[in-house]
């Protein structure tokens, strides 16, 4: 299924999966769809996840202790698909836990899931031929992060690779929460554009990294698509019970988009 | 259409790529950088001025060229091959590793880039790097696992005496691969005003290659003094491989002669079963850890595996890609000597030859201890001491007054 912002602005929320656990984050994930989110991106818990800022490593930390597993994350992807067909569904993963299961039999497995859309944090597209080729032969939108340090060359080949989004990372650094939105996030949604709009397929642009509150929500929606937000949630469920989480998640996803619509009107 | 152009497959021959290994695999943010860097060394590389200063340091500063020595009474002791040391030990800071910093440190000086960052495991790439910042008057910030910082206390203070600021890093494994990380993210947030001066022949390209070059004043001076010395080219090169730097540095030039065998040395810690150990060909797969795809230690779901070795220098769960290129077409081999291995070797060499070894060379070393007697005494082993023990000293009077010693 096609990756779709209905909502405006679109709303792209990440979970790392199993964090508290698998059962939370789908339960998580489903309040967090019904609240309005277009996207779930399911992160895979990584040992080593060098783009993240301390929010994430935590959380990544708490899934792992847990034992939660590649297979699980594809399986409560399996889960999200049958209980919310509509929704857009994300694998998040780093790298090499991808290359161990073997990439054509996550390919595989992951289209079967019902995923839309598969993102490598530490993959580029030079390095992304087979890649690339294994998620065409099953349909699965490859997503690549696009940055403000990326020349306009880089961004033209991130757009012709890219299906369902581009992701735009709004400054330089690691994920983590921010107080203002820098001058970097707008500069390059509009530097990406030339390159979506210019090839006739529109690509959505969504911007993460340090979106924290529904400000930063209303000012990505007036230069881009959507906003992708990651460390305010991850951190709220690390400050709820496994209880409350979801409910937590879904007022806080309501309040990122109410002042937009206050605007809309 | 793309102006990026894709490689028809990953083993596709391209810069940066030693056989299928190799490449670079980073967050989105850091391409442009590596890009910038790749460019801005191959230019130094061809610059004589460059070339010039580096040499001049190397010889005037950090002491090269280094002896080949003869050891004498350790060849005596153990009955067959001749044993030469290659003494990077008695280079300035104290190992190797200021060949690679002494010349990145130029070349960040050369960037403009004001402040330099790098990750240490035993605290000798961080004290050459802060030594090779405070001649240069550069910024120096130094990232150090937190298991690491204790057990390499002394060149924790020598870093902060040399004027860099020593950043703990509590995560994970509280080791060397911690340390890479926490300099990754550093560097993606401030990449624009800083230079990332990595300390192994590791990470997204070019840094393998680069560190390699700066290290392979090794062989190369190996080579014409072994010649010189004995009018033949040694039956083995032996040097011990965390990262890869000294290895690499000390194989290069031989890799052409197929006689001679090229043997490095994994940690193999206190036991077989993953965890215990750092010696990635007795346990690892193929996988991407910090940039580069090379052997791992990893489990069956592509986690990276804890690792043991009693040198912090070896600890570390990957290795080397153009190692791993060199272990699969079968040039080089690996081998892994244990913690209580070293720690022998190390008394070894200080009771026959006066010298105090770093536990990573030691593991060469006690390869060399092992091997030697099995040889003839026509053949030549030279072993690449990279590094003196004077760091170690903690850790070896606890360990051996264990032993009784």
């Amino acid at each position: 299924m096609p990756i779709r912002f209905d909502h405006k602005p679109g709303l792209v929320v990440y979970l790392t999966a199993g964090d508290p656990s698998l059962e939370a984050t789908r339960e998580i994930a489903l309040a967090a769809v019904d609240a309005g989110a277009d996207v779930i991106e399911l992160g895979v818990p990584f040992s080593d996840p060098l783009a993240d800022g301390p929010i994430i490593q935590r959380a990544s930390e708490r899934a792992l202790a847990r034992g939660t597993r590649l297979k699980d994350v594809l399986a409560l992807a399996r889960d999200l698909r049958a209980a919310r067909p509509a929704a857009g569904l994300v694998m998040f993963s780093y790298l090499n836990p991808i290359l161990r299961y073997g990439l054509g039999r996550f390919a595989d497995d992951a289209a079967s899931a019902g995923a839309d859309g598969v993102l490598a944090t530490d993959l580029i597209v030079e390095e992304a031929a087979e890649y690339l080729a294994e998620m065409n032969r099953v349909h699965l939108a490859p997503i690549f992060l696009a940055a403000p340090t990326s020349p306009d060359e880089r961004l033209q080949a991130i757009a012709a690779h890219s299906k369902g989004f581009v992701y735009a990372i709004s400054r330089t650094g690691i994920t983590g929460k921010q107080q203002n939105l820098t001058a970097d996030a707008a500069a390059l949604a509009a530097r990406i554009r030339r390159w979506t709009r210019s090839d006739g397929k529109g690509l959505p642009v969504a911007v993460g990294f340090g979106i924290s509150n529904a400000d930063h929500v209303a000012q990505v929606a007036e230069f881009a698509d959507a906003a992708v937000v990651g460390s305010s949630i991850v951190e709220l469920i690390e400050r709820s019970t496994p209880e409350t989480a979801a409910g937590a998640v879904a007022r806080f996803i309501k309040g990122l988009r109410a002042p937009a619509s206050a605007l809309a009107r | 259409m793309a102006s990026i152009i894709l490689p028809a497959s990953p083993s596709e021959s391209r810069p940066g790529r030693f056989g299928i290994y190799g490449g670079r695999y980073v967050p989105e943010t850091l391409v442009a950088a590596l890009t910038e860097l790749e460019r801005e060394y191959e230019i130094a590389k061809a610059d004589a001025a460059f070339q010039a200063e580096l040499n001049a340091l190397l010889t005037d500063y950090a002491g090269r060229p280094t002896p080949l020595y003869f050891a004498q009474r350790l060849t005596e002791s153990l009955g067959g091959a001749k044993i030469y040391l290659k003494r990077e030990d008695l280079l300035h800071t104290g190992a190797h590793k200021i060949n690679n910093s002494l010349g990145q440190g130029l070349l960040a000086r050369r960037m403009g880039k004001k402040r330099v960052i790098a990750e240490t495991g035993a605290g000798q790439h961080g004290v050459a790097t802060a030594s090779a910042c405070a001649l240069l008057g550069l910024d120096c910030v130094i990232y150090m696992g937190d298991v690491d910082m204790e057990r390499q206390e002394l060149n924790v203070m020598r870093m902060r005496l040399l004027g860099a600021e020593v950043r703990g890093v509590s995560s994970g494994s509280k080791t060397l691969k911690d340390a890479i990380s926490e300099a990754m993210r550093d560097w993606v947030t401030n990449v624009r005003t800083t230079y990332y001066l990595l300390g192994s022949a590791l990470g997204a390209h070019p840094y393998p290659t680069m560190v390699r070059d700066f290290h392979r004043v090794i062989s190369k001076e190996m080579k014409r003094q072994i010649l010189e010395k004995e009018g033949r080219l040694p039956s083995a090169v032996i040097a011990c491989v965390g990262g890869g730097s000294n290895a690499i540095g000390a194989f290069y030039e031989f890799i052409p002669d197929r006689q001679v065998r090229l043997i490095g040395v994994e940690a193999g810690g206190r036991g077989t079963v993953l965890g215990e150990h750092a010696a990635r060909f007795q346990g690892g797969a193929p996988g991407v850890l910090q940039g580069t795809y090379s052997y791992v230690l990893q489990d069956e779901d592509g986690q990276i595996a804890l690792t043991h070795s009693v040198s912090a220098g070896l600890d570390y769960a990957s290795i080397g890609p153009e190692h791993a290129m060199l272990h699969d077409t079968g040039r080089a081999e690996y081998v892994s000597q244990d913690d209580a291995a070293a720690l022998d070797a190390v008394v070894k060499l200080a009771r026959t030859e006066g010298i105090l070894p770093a536990l990573e060379s030691a593991h060469a070393v006690a390869e060399a201890i092992r091997v030697a007697p099995t040889l003839p005494a026509r053949d030549i082993l030279v072993v690449n001491l990279s590094g003196r023990g004077d760091k170690d000293m903690g850790i070896l009077a606890r360990e051996l007054k264990l032993q009784g010693i």
